[in-house]
């Protein structure tokens, strides 16, 4: 593998990297925008109706696909440019670098490897036991009663912690990620720039906040 | 002012090298730090020791000789300049300096703190020019070029090679450099008519030597004496991109 | 005398280049392959060369001691580049900057080169454009003029300030071009050591390789020399730490005539000397003079106290201020020539006005922040001032600069012919190291079209006229016993440099020659001053060989020793530069010899005895050089006085 990964040219990587991502954060938006159908307070019959629509719209299942191919190249593209990069610099410098830097560029690879393990998790809980390869967890009705199971884990403190903690991280992840997926398709002019940046700080702050509301919300109310 | 070094020390390009501690006192802040080495070679020198081997030529900023990462720094903590332009007095009486050389695989070192920068040659070598022989050529103003495209050009043209941009990257890339001349010339009618060839050649050449990806960190665009801006990179990413979906196969 | 031939073609001035090239021989396509050619120096002059060469077929090894081909000191320039376009409909011509120049060069000159030189300035300029150059334009799209000094017509061509960098970039973009075509082998990191003549011949170079210290022998059909200037005679100077006189030297040791010599640009606006370390001087750009006002004070009771800090210059009533050029050249002011300028801040620190160290004179812009508001000031010289702010670290907005003199430029340098071939067949020499098209005294902008004028559009043609008889000499293999003979005379020099381990520096030895060389042979020099001069320096000289300290070893990187061995060539040409000074009994540009003044303080030309090209032929060791002269003859101009009041 590694060895037609580098036959591509390094902007040829980039600019493959930009484009899944990118693609990969306009599917947080739609995640976001079902999960917080998880606070409204008819008792997850829209959620409901949501996920089951996801569940068997014909379109969304060839979707579905697309997204996991899409995240695992993001994941290896990622490992590899990182290893890659790595190899460039063979011995580091005595005093580390404090240039000025885009914020979170430099923590890509640690944020991305934290979001990761998240979605480990996040399949544990929810999309294994979907496909029933994980049993339904107990007071949950069926395998695709994700409200309750969403309930009963953001009832506990520890991994709504460790979600908010997640999220936080993808925020760091995607405040950098946006702007840098333009600027490596050469999307770039002078006159949009400081907004493309701005888009890009915002819409990290919107995914950190809607999906961290949904655990505060529960937890509250349990 | 009276100054504690540390000095990345290197026999030759096989040797092991390891940070050396050296002082250097009445240091005046008008110096600049090349005088400040230079004060410090004449001590190692009366001892007799080998004195800190460091590239400098034109010493006024623009020739690109020098280099030095100064403190987790390319060219020292101040913006906008290179080493041989930075003065001793933005640094504080007492203070503990760290001299290392431009690491990156591409940069072999010579000595101390001398690198081979002969990658960027390779680079240009690539495709870094417009292929007209000398004569034969039409009047200067037989094409106009509109004057913001002609300044834009130029901004990019003020490179020096100095290899800060690679220095400074946490991936040792080289895209700064190669996007401010490949941007030169997608800028310029003179440079168009090879431009896909041209983005494609120095981009192969660039990955084949050794130097890493671009990250977007823009450290790069920070630490640039000439401060040529990351903008340049976006528009070789946009050049590369319409030479692969559209150009011709290279030769 | 005889010796001197300048093989300027016959006929009417205008039209001696074209018939010159009509009339050369060629070398067919399939022979330049055979014909091997090497090129020391990557400047304008030498970049531009190897890369003609190398499109013309060639095969061609270029020589440079920086690291790349693109850190030449051509790089360094910063004004513009002059060229007779006439595109702003001013009135120049090719006549007018053929003028200009001879003028500008104190009638020192010779007219054909000068002729050719302003013909082909408009290729030049072609040339550039379509290598990429980015030239500042107007709105319109087409080319922007400015004017400099010397000239009444707007005819520099400019890069902001960065013209020489953006030309040598070119240069270096056409040379990157052949080395990746293979018509041209680049040997980076390499001092030229010696020059091999082979009956009569330059057929090849010893070099040593900074990196390992290997020494190496290479060997061509012609031998092409374009390694600057040697302003660093004196130390301190604007040129770059590493320019250096050395094969231009051993070329005048091996046969070629070494040509006014004492021919030094002294320029005027430099950042002056702070201390006894520095090791660089900072030149800003003339262009400052525009607008500000040079002065010190009246009373040397007040340069006293500001040189002890307890005044400073704002504090300085407007009547205490000398104004010293507006006061003597009330027409052009502080716009007279560089040498004028220079020589006057000169005047006026040795009688004892000067500020700051006491060598250094105000740059005051308070005026004309007043008159034009600071918003102007800031547009037309922001960035000198922000350069000057940096290494000073005083607001120039707020207090007046300090400037001095500096030396910056020689006009002196290999005697040439028309062919720019020196005196060694089959050696030619380009650029700032020849001798050839600035006379006493280069104006502005005049450098850059220089060089590249020789490089690109002389060499090619001229050298092809030599190799066309060259194409049945077998290839050298650089094992004839000459270059055994230079290579053991460079290890043997080497070896002597090593084994002396004396107790004093070679930047010692360097700033004291420097010493020596500015007080006595420089801005103004008397016949006196030259004696010492001359006295001095060998003694210098002969110390060096006995206490000079060069660490480390031969076989590796050593900068000591490469400094070393500038050191020693520096320190034989320093003679050299105070014996031609010392012989020429007159003031002419760059060369000012106070017992030849007017009344005025200006300098006053002796036509009638030294109206030639003085070059100087190396005799030995234990000779004096012997002086041939060239006659100047001028046919097409009239010879004036320059006159700036």
């Amino acid at each position: 593998m590694s060895n037609s990964i580098v036959h591509y040219a390094s902007i040829t990587k980039k600019i493959t990297m930009s484009i899944i991502g990118l693609f990969l954060a306009i599917f947080l938006l739609i995640h976001l925008s079902i999960n917080l159908l998880l606070l409204s307070s008819d008792g997850g019959k829209s959620f409901a109706a949501a996920a089951d629509f996801m569940g068997t719209n014909i379109f969304i299942q060839i979707f579905e696909k697309v997204l996991f191919l899409a995240f695992i190249l993001h994941i290896l593209l990622g490992i590899f440019l990182w290893w890659y990069n790595q190899s460039a610099r063979p011995i580091k410098y005595v005093k580390p670098n404090v240039s000025t830097t885009s914020s979170g560029s430099k923590f890509m690879i640690h944020t991305g490897v934290i979001v990761f393990i998240f979605l480990i998790l996040h399949f544990l809980n929810f999309y294994l036991v979907k496909i029933g390869v994980v049993n339904v967890p107990e007071g949950a009705a069926s395998q695709h009663d994700f409200y309750t199971m969403a309930q009963m884990l953001f009832g506990n403190v520890f991994y709504s912690v460790v979600y908010i903690i997640s999220f936080i991280a993808l925020g760091i992840h995607l405040n950098h990620a946006i702007q840098s997926g333009f600027q490596s398709l050469g999307l770039e002019h002078s006159k949009y720039t400081n907004f493309i940046k701005g888009l890009s700080t915002v819409y990290a702050i919107l995914i950190v906040i809607g999906f961290s509301i949904i655990p505060i919300y529960f937890l509250i109310a349990a | 002012m009276d100054l504690t070094l540390k000095i990345w020390r290197q026999a030759n390009a096989q040797a092991k090298g390891k940070m050396v501690d050296y002082k250097v006192s009445n240091i005046s802040p008008d110096s600049s730090f090349f005088e400040m080495l230079d004060i410090l070679n004449q001590q190692i020198i009366e001892k007799g020791d080998d004195p800190v081997a460091f590239d400098h030529d034109c010493r006024e900023g623009i020739c690109g000789t020098c280099s030095l990462y100064i403190n987790g720094r390319p060219h020292g903590p101040e913006s906008g300049i290179t080493t041989c332009q930075l003065h001793m007095r933005r640094f504080k009486d007492g203070d503990t300096i760290f001299v290392e050389p431009w690491r990156a695989k591409a940069f072999p070192i010579i000595k101390d703190l001398i690198v081979n920068r002969g990658a960027f040659d390779e680079i240009i070598q690539a495709g870094g020019y417009v292929s007209i022989g000398t004569g034969g050529t039409p009047d200067a103003n037989a094409i106009p070029i509109p004057k913001y495209d002609s300044d834009k050009a130029m901004d990019a043209a003020a490179c020096i090679g100095c290899g800060a941009c690679v220095a400074t990257c946490k991936n040792a890339s080289a895209m700064l450099f190669v996007a401010a001349k490949v941007s030169q010339f997608a800028y310029l009618p003179q440079g168009k008519v090879e431009a896909k060839r041209r983005v494609q050649a120095m981009v192969a050449k660039m990955d084949e030597l050794g130097f890493g990806n671009c990250s977007n960190t823009y450290a790069c665009e920070q630490e640039c004496p000439k401060e040529i801006s990351v903008s340049n990179i976006a528009k070789m990413n946009r050049e590369f991109l319409s030479a692969k979906l559209c150009g011709q196969t290279q030769e | 005398m005889t010796k001197l031939n300048s093989k300027v073609p016959e006929g009417p001035l205008a039209q001696k280049w074209t018939k010159y090239i009509e009339e050369q021989k060629l070398v067919n396509p399939s022979n330049k392959r055979k014909l091997d050619i090497i090129v020391v120096g990557t400047g304008l002059a030498g970049g531009s060369a190897a890369a003609s060469f190398g499109e013309a077929g060639y095969n061609v090894k270029s020589f440079c001691y920086q690291d790349s081909p693109r850190r030449a000191h051509s790089i360094a320039a910063q004004g513009g580049i002059n060229a007779a376009k006439n595109y702003p409909n001013d009135g120049d011509s090719i006549y007018r900057l053929f003028y200009d120049t001879i003028k500008g060069g104190d009638y020192r000159s010779r007219e054909a080169n000068v002729y050719r030189l302003a013909t082909v300035s408009n290729n030049i300029i072609d040339q550039c454009v379509a290598q990429g150059v980015p030239f500042a334009r107007e709105y319109g799209g087409l080319l922007s003029t400015r004017s400099f000094g010397g000239a009444q017509v707007s005819r520099t061509f400019y890069a902001r300030g960065q013209t020489g960098q953006q030309l040598l970039l070119g240069a270096y973009s056409a040379l990157s071009r052949q080395i990746k075509a293979g018509t041209v082998k680049m040997y980076t990191r390499r001092d030229v050591l010696d020059i091999v003549v082979i009956d009569g011949r330059a057929r090849g170079i010893i070099v040593r390789n900074l990196v390992t210290g290997e020494i190496e022998r290479h060997s061509a059909h012609a031998v092409v020399l374009a390694t600057g200037g040697y302003a660093n005679a004196f130390f301190l100077s604007t040129n770059a730490m590493g320019s250096n006189v050395t094969p231009a030297w051993s070329a005048y040791k091996k046969g070629a005539f070494f040509a006014n010599p004492c021919y030094m640009q002294i320029h005027p606006t430099c950042i002056p000397v702070h201390g006894d370390f520095q090791s660089k001087l900072t030149l800003m750009s003339e262009s400052l003079r525009n607008d500000g006002r040079i002065w010190v004070p009246k009373n040397i009771e007040d340069a006293e106290k500001v040189r002890k800090g307890q005044l400073k210059a704002n504090d300085i009533k407007e009547d205490d201020r000398d104004y010293y050029l507006e006061r003597r050249y009330p027409a052009f002011g502080n716009l007279v020539p560089r040498d004028v300028a220079s020589r006057a801040a000169k005047e006026r620190c040795d009688a004892g006005y000067g500020v700051g160290t006491g060598f250094a004179v105000f740059l005051d812009f308070k005026d004309p922040i007043k008159r034009l508001g600071k918003d102007v000031i800031e547009a037309r010289y922001g960035n000198l001032f922000q350069m000057y702010e940096k290494i000073v670290d005083d607001n120039p907005y707020e207090t007046p600069m300090m400037i001095y003199p500096a030396s910056h430029y020689v006009m002196g340098g290999l005697w040439v012919d028309y062919e720019l071939m020196s005196t060694i067949q089959g050696m030619y020499v380009l650029g700032e190291a020849n001798f050839s098209d600035h006379g006493a005294n280069r104006l502005g902008a005049s450098a850059l079209m220089q060089g590249l004028a020789d490089g690109y559009f002389v060499i090619p043609n001229t050298i092809a006229n030599y190799l066309a008889d060259q194409i049945h000499v077998p290839r050298f293999t650089g094992k004839e016993i000459e270059f055994d003979e230079a290579q053991n005379a460079v290890q043997a020099r080497l070896d002597k440099l090593m084994n002396i381990k004396g107790s004093q520096s070679v930047d010692e030895f360097h700033k004291k020659l420097g010493k020596i060389m500015w007080n006595y042979v420089g801005m103004a020099r008397t016949a006196e001053s030259l004696k010492i001069a001359l006295e001095e320096i060998p003694k210098l000289r002969a110390e060096f060989w006995k206490d000079v300290k060069v660490t480390g070893n031969q076989q590796e990187y050593n900068p000591e020793l490469e400094k070393a061995n500038r050191v020693v060539d520096f320190l034989e040409l320093g003679e050299l530069i105070a014996r031609d000074a010392l012989h020429r009994e007159e003031s002419c540009g760059g060369h000012f010899r106070e017992e030849h003044q007017t009344e005025n303080g200006e300098a006053k030309r002796n036509d009638a005895d030294f109206m030639y090209v003085g070059a100087w032929e190396y005799k030995g060791e234990d000779n004096p050089p012997e002086l041939h002269k060239e006659p100047l003859i001028y046919e097409n101009i009239e010879v004036k006085i320059r006159n700036y009041k």
